[in-house]
């Protein structure tokens, strides 16, 4: 599949196909959601399963749920402040459900849900909105207000508030261009080393030898891989809580 | 008991800083500061409000039938929004963190 006709298919691997059989294929339920799925129930398994014995001194499953939940409880708290507690829940799942996704993807024949823009960008949809209700529903009218920041003389204002509306409207789209491009990236590059190693093996005696070197490349992208998706699931987090921040405080 | 704790800590505090013991945080809060992460944050931004601004300008042009003036100006408006991003990405912030 993935040399075909001498031609590298990088972009194969992000097609979607039905998963489950017939009953999938009745319904549209793609692989993309079946590790939507996956991850789920895993983030809610490890939450569960750890945090079952409730012991004072924490064994590997419960610490792995206590330092998830004290990491986004630390942001949360030193991004927005202690209005921020009632965030948790929303900061909690998105990060979390980022993460998975990012990790299971890294895993042979799985597939990554957060490559696929249509998927950030319905995640950036939400905390956009979530973030604008909050602002109107705590501030009301003053909402507009963060258009036409105090101090600027008023014969700016009609430059700088399309100009802050248009940033303003940039932020899911930045959200979500941000995690898209950075897991696509790395996919592709991934999918292109490979592929180089098979087709580099193939070329006669000295070919396996060679083909070492991007099979080494692609030992250290891995590895790299795995910190790309850790932190791009931690900036997807912090942003939204900056623009909670924001939003609860008007700057 | 308190009382002497809380003094305690103050002085320790200001010992350290002193001293130039307790790193500054970090200004934005927390964000991975490499130049890498810098680079692709700042391309994203600036790349996000023209996409931003193009498609206002586009949308309006097709209402008003004004093309392509609309789609000129809010270009423009997206480069400035796009700079403006850049620039709020190396303004320090004031994060919540008072302590």
């Amino acid at each position: 599949m993935a040399v075909e006709g001498k031609a590298i298919d990088a972009l194969g691997q992000f097609e979607l196909h039905t998963a489950l059989g017939a009953v999938g294929k009745s319904v549209g339920f793609t692989q993309s959601n079946l590790y939507m799925l996956i991850a789920a129930s895993l983030i809610v398994a490890m939450m569960v399963w750890g945090m079952r014995a409730r012991a004072v001194v924490p064994g590997r499953m419960q610490s792995l749920a206590e330092s998830a939940y004290g990491f986004i409880d630390d942001m949360v708290l030193a991004q927005i402040g202690q209005e921020g507690k009632r965030f948790f829940p929303f900061v909690f799942t998105l990060f979390m459900f980022i993460l998975f996704g990012n990790m299971l993807g890294l895993f042979p024949y799985a597939f990554t849900y957060t490559s696929h823009i249509t998927m950030t960008f319905t995640m950036a949809l939400i905390v956009f909105l979530l973030i604008t209700t909050v602002a109107i529903a705590l501030h009301g009218k003053k909402f507009l207000g963060y258009f036409m920041p105090e101090g600027a003389p008023m014969w700016l204002a009609p430059l700088i508030i399309p100009v802050e509306i248009v940033s303003y409207l940039s932020r899911p789209i930045s959200l979500s261009v941000r995690l898209f491009a950075n897991m696509m990236a790395g996919h592709v590059m991934l999918k292109v080393f490979a592929t180089f190693v098979v087709m580099v093996g193939a070329l006669g005696a000295v070919g396996p030898f060679v083909a070492v070197l991007p099979l080494a490349i692609n030992v250290a992208l891995i590895g790299f891989e795995i910190l790309v998706a850790f932190l791009q699931a931690y900036v997807f987090a912090i942003l939204t809580c900056i623009y909670l921040h924001d939003a609860v405080h008007l700057h | 008991m308190v009382e002497d704790r809380d003094s305690l800590n103050r002085r320790l505090k200001a010992a350290r800083d002193r001293q130039g013991l307790d790193k500054p945080q970090a200004g934005q809060g927390g964000l991975p500061t490499s130049a890498w992460g810098f680079g692709l944050r700042a391309g994203v931004e600036v790349f996000s409000a023209l996409v931003v601004g193009v498609g206002i300008g586009f949308a309006l042009d097709r209402w008003l039938g004004t093309w392509p003036w609309l789609f000129l100006v809010f270009f423009v408006m997206g480069a400035a929004a796009g700079v403006l991003n850049i620039y709020r990405l190396f303004t320090p912030r004031d994060g919540a963190r008072k302590d």
